[in-house]
């Protein structure tokens, strides 16, 4: 029983293959970590992540939370760093940033000095004191049941709350995004009637502007409504209606 | 058996400063959002050796939240700089000090 860095160790002597794997991996993690930060190209900055997430699910591996592994590269690699390499792409900033550029004058010394002064500080602390104290638990790791089966039962068990609560807020982060992703309805500023008045013929010829000045609060509804009236009561083509819709679409930008 | 679980931890440290650090010194918002990323996933490094540590699932199951929750952050936080993109053309952290839109 030796105690490093704080860590009680009750186990064996890791075999040869283990200590490779974690070597591998831990290298992996950090020569990814340290490319997400110093990388110019936020593309690079994506892919760099995405070989810090599977070191990490190697260690997961290699500490027998399969399921979590598995979780983290579906979830992890195959749908955050896709968002982020979506909307790095759709904005259009995947080139090359300037890094040299720095707004705050001795911000980055002082951010380095701050980060190594905390991580030494953490790693003394670990060294003076035990990170790990307690009993072991009920549901342990080691019953030979297999790892899915122990968090499905302890998920709608223990955690069954929490994990309500989970779905709360997922739904929440979904509307969430919707909204910020809506366009202002228009008209509802001062400034955004001024640009509604000053538009072009085609934006005149759309009867929602005079409804959006006048009810700004009902202003998506009315936008809607006049553009399914336009359709109808013109009974031209299709044409119509598309267009009236386009210019609703634009005084709404 | 297996390795001692203060390297894990160890590791988790370091992550957890590359990730601070790359928050503080980059500029750029969505380098700051993978940079919050790669604290979490310290964190659940961390969670995960205490979890095998301790013989308790609670661990492994929180690594579970965790997740979800970093899903939730990603989703709402860059549906924000996309709408702070089409007001200002920029994911410059420091051209965003105005609260005004």
């Amino acid at each position: 029983m030796t105690a490093l860095l704080g860590v009680v160790v009750t186990t064996a002597r890791p075999t040869l293959p283990d200590i490779g794997v974690f070597a591998v991996a831990a290298a992996i993690i950090l020569a990814g970590a340290i490319g997400v930060v110093v990388a110019r190209n936020p593309v690079h900055s994506a892919l760099m992540l995405v070989m810090t997430l599977f070191g990490v699910a190697v260690l997961f591996v290699l500490q027998q939370a399969n399921f979590l592994a598995a979780v983290q590269v579906i979830v992890y690699a195959g749908a955050i760093v896709v968002l982020f390499l979506f909307v790095i792409m759709f904005l259009g900033v995947d080139r090359e940033e300037d890094v040299g550029a720095e707004r705050l004058r001795g911000q980055r010394p002082l951010a380095v000095a701050l980060v190594l002064l905390g991580t030494t500080g953490l790693l003394l602390l670990g060294q003076a004191s035990r990170w790990t104290t307690g009993q072991p638990h009920v549901a342990g790791l080691d019953t030979g049941a297999p790892n899915v089966n122990l968090i499905g039962k302890s998920l709608y068990t223990t955690y069954l709350f929490p994990f309500e609560a989970t779905s709360a807020l997922l739904i929440i982060a979904v509307v969430g995004a919707v909204v910020l992703a809506r366009r202002p309805p228009a008209a509802t500023s001062s400034s955004q009637v001024a640009e509604a008045d000053a538009a072009t013929p085609e934006d005149l010829a759309a009867p929602a502007d005079g409804e959006g000045g006048a009810a700004p609060a009902e202003a998506p509804v009315g936008d809607r409504a006049e553009s399914s009236v336009t359709g109808s009561s013109a009974g031209a083509a299709a044409g119509t209606s598309g267009d009236g819709e386009a210019a609703a679409g634009e005084v709404g930008g | 058996m297996s390795i001692n679980p203060a390297w894990y931890l160890s590791l988790s440290v370091v992550l957890f400063a590359i990730g601070a650090l790359g928050v503080l010194v980059r500029r750029n918002v969505l380098i700051m959002f993978m940079c919050v990323e790669l604290m979490l996933n310290a964190a659940n490094l961390a969670f995960v050796s205490f979890a095998r540590q301790l013989h308790d699932i609670g661990g492994q199951v929180l690594v579970f939240f965790v997740l979800v929750v970093a899903a939730a952050e990603v989703v709402v936080g860059l549906g924000i700089v996309v709408a702070i993109f089409r007001r200002r053309a920029s994911t410059n952290a420091d051209d965003l000090h105005l609260m005004k839109g």
